[in-house]
């Protein structure tokens, strides 16, 4: 009998449940297709799907469905509600499972998650596993021992990361969501540029959840979109700590449009407010991008 | 005396300020709207806040100008919920000294917070009072919606023209004035008596459109260029259920009917208005409506992730859908351009 192809989009939430799904169904014994990086191939096919107006990791998304459509049986479309009432999330992840149940015509591996009635991680696994007839307990076990592995991988990066702050290098904190940052197409040849000028790029992962949670509240009070919670509070954890910030935005993003506004007015940090659009020409970037580390170096060597 | 500012939401700042200007003793500073609002909201506002921040901000800096020394934002669900404490950044950052008030934070209206913030100005609040002059408002917001209903849909076919706004605006003047609950139920019958009165030409009657989308751009109508009254002026009755009395009080209870009726469509609540507007659409298009106009702010998330799905029904039952997406430099010459195209469009389907 074949095996059941499974797909996941390399976009969005990938970055905080992808490797989780990856290791479940490949431990509960399915194929798992992983969409590739995102090139400027898969981006122009997610744009003529899109609305206009839509932002860009949202075109990215689509994009990457669109490749995924004819090459498994199912792809896990996720849909985060909130963790909380005080964590909620984007509209747009409220809304990613009907838009693309919508605008394709794919069986959707559904996994929904809603902490405010009681829909929590664990039961999102479940219920992704019952849709393949694989008894609860089985699933839970295998789910325990994923999740075991990946947190550790994670506490593994947030020292890693960490290390990088006793350097002597000009260090510099990039504050945007995992689904920018470490794309592709819109983080990654940002940060390739700095580590090429010898800058120790900070990621946001600084602290465990929790301790970044509870610090955005001496930014924000009222913030109460998780993602964002999260960035700010890793700027309040590292003001002593870093030279520079960059706030990466990819453009028209809801979240930062508010809580990235209110970070650059409170913070005492040199910073630098990065829009990506489009994606045509990273000229204009590398411009601002030069210049704003002969700012900061300046500042250190003068 | 307090001086305190409301940000004004379509006829919705009468109730606003009958109400507060009851339980606290202080003076309401009327900010009507204007090109200067606009300008001064959004030289101060970030790049892409959807465009209710604006308005706000601007009628809020307008307001300090004037001598005001209160805010109050109104707060609730989606991006509307963090406008406080941004607005209120911007505003110390530009130098004025105020006291600002949330009313709704996490999704609810907390008397004992608000209770707190207001005695630290200062005054006093009476709860019995304060209970007493919330339901009346209450109750004036949904006597203003009823009657909204019957104006929109007939505003296009009056006789004699402005007759309808005349009325609407002697309406508000009394309203404003209600003395008791049977004063306010007294003048509500007296004036819908006086609407079903005036007499109209159902002759002009030919063609119905809903209007759907984001809740400010709706309801104010400086907002949305004035876009019902156009619409009216071509002979168009206009339907529209967004309104505050939906928002506060029938939404919870509505919102399950709406989805299991939309079952094909959508599985999940989509965050803010979205899902009650693809219900709406399906509504109307199963209902015969000629045409659907979809507004809302730029960049408003939740109806953009509706925007698919609303053009899926449309296709479907083959109704013709317009959307308008309204920014500070929206220019009302294309809005009419647009309209008007739209309007020729309907004519043709139905003469076909």
């Amino acid at each position: 009998m074949n095996k059941i192809k499974i797909g996941i989009p390399r976009a969005l939430y990938y970055y905080e449940y992808g490797i989780l799904y990856k290791k479940f169904f490949e431990k509960l014994n399915f194929d798992v297709v992983v969409s590739p990086k995102t090139n400027i191939d898969i981006f122009n096919k997610g744009n003529l799907l899109a609305v206009d107006e839509m932002c860009l990791p949202m075109k990215i998304f689509l994009g990457h469905v669109n490749y995924l459509k004819d090459k498994c049986d199912y792809i896990i479309i996720p849909r985060i509600d909130n963790y909380g009432i005080s964590n909620q999330t984007c509209t747009n992840f409220l809304s990613l499972y009907d838009i693309c149940n919508n605008l394709f015509d794919i069986n959707i591996l559904n996994y929904n998650i809603d902490y405010s009635n009681n829909v929590d991680e664990i039961d999102g696994f479940l219920k992704m596993a019952n849709k393949f007839n694989i008894d609860s307990f089985k699933a839970l076990s295998t789910y325990e021992k994923v999740k075991e592995e990946v947190e550790k991988e994670n506490k593994k990066n947030i020292i890693l990361n960490r290390k990088k702050l006793k350097d002597k290098n000009t260090k510099i904190l990039i504050l945007s969501h995992s689904y920018n940052l470490y794309d592709d197409l819109i983080g990654k040849p940002i940060i390739k540029f700095l580590e090429k000028e010898n800058i120790k790029v900070i990621f946001p992962n600084v602290a465990e959840e929790e301790i970044l949670l509870d610090e955005a509240k001496k930014i924000s009070k009222d913030l109460y979109w998780k993602t964002s919670k999260k960035l700010v509070g890793a700027l309040s954890y590292l003001t002593n700590k870093v030279d520079g910030v960059i706030f990466l935005t990819s453009f028209p993003c809801a979240l930062d449009s508010l809580a990235f506004e209110l970070a650059m007015r409170k913070t005492k940090l040199p910073y630098l407010n990065l829009v990506v659009d489009n994606l045509n020409g990273f000229a204009g970037i590398e411009t601002r991008l030069e210049s704003f580390v002969d700012i900061l170096r300046r500042e250190i060597y003068v | 005396m307090y001086k305190i500012v409301i940000p004004q939401m379509g006829d919705y700042s009468t109730p606003a300020k009958y109400l507060i200007s009851h339980i606290i003793d202080c003076e309401i500073i009327s900010i009507p709207i204007t090109n200067k609002t606009l300008e001064l909201g959004s030289s101060n506002s970030p790049l892409f806040v959807c465009t209710p921040f604006k308005y706000t901000l601007g009628s809020f800096i307008e307001g300090l100008e004037k001598g005001a020394d209160v805010l109050i934002q109104f707060g609730g669900g989606c991006r509307y919920g963090y406008y406080f404490e941004l607005q209120k950044q911007i505003l110390e950052d530009l130098g004025y000294k105020f006291e600002m008030i949330n009313l709704i934070t996490k999704g609810e209206f907390d008397y004992k917070r608000i209770k707190k913030e207001i005695e630290r100005l200062g005054l006093k609040l009476n709860k019995l009072k304060t209970l007493y002059y919330i339901f009346l408002s209450i109750k004036m917001v949904k006597y203003m919606d009823k009657i909204d209903f019957y104006i929109r849909e007939h505003i296009g076919f009056e006789k004699e023209n402005g007759s309808f706004i005349k009325l609407k605006k002697q309406m508000l003047k009394d309203f404003s004035t209600t003395k008791n609950y049977f004063h306010l139920k007294y003048m509500y019958l007296k004036y819908k008596r006086k609407f079903k009165k005036i007499e109209l030409d159902n002759s002009k009657r030919k063609y119905k459109v809903g209007i759907i989308g984001e809740l400010y751009t709706l309801m104010e109508p400086f907002a949305n260029y004035n876009l019902e009254y156009e619409l009216a002026k071509m002979g168009i009755s206009v339907k529209r259920y967004t309104n505050v009395n939906y928002l506060l009080f029938e939404k919870k209870y509505k919102i399950k009917d709406y989805l299991s009726k939309t079952k094909d469509y959508i599985k999940y609540k989509m965050g803010a208005d979205a899902s009650d507007n693809i219900a709406r659409c399906k509504y109307l298009c199963k209902h015969n409506y000629d045409g659907i106009i979809h507004m809302k702010s730029s960049f408003c998330t939740p109806e953009i992730g509706a925007m698919p799905i609303i053009n899926k029904i449309c296709k479907k039952y083959d109704v013709p859908v317009l959307y308008f997406s309204f920014d500070t430099e929206t220019s009302e010459v294309g809005v009419k351009t647009r309209l008007e195209a739209f309007f020729d469009m309907i004519e043709m389907r139905r003469t076909k």
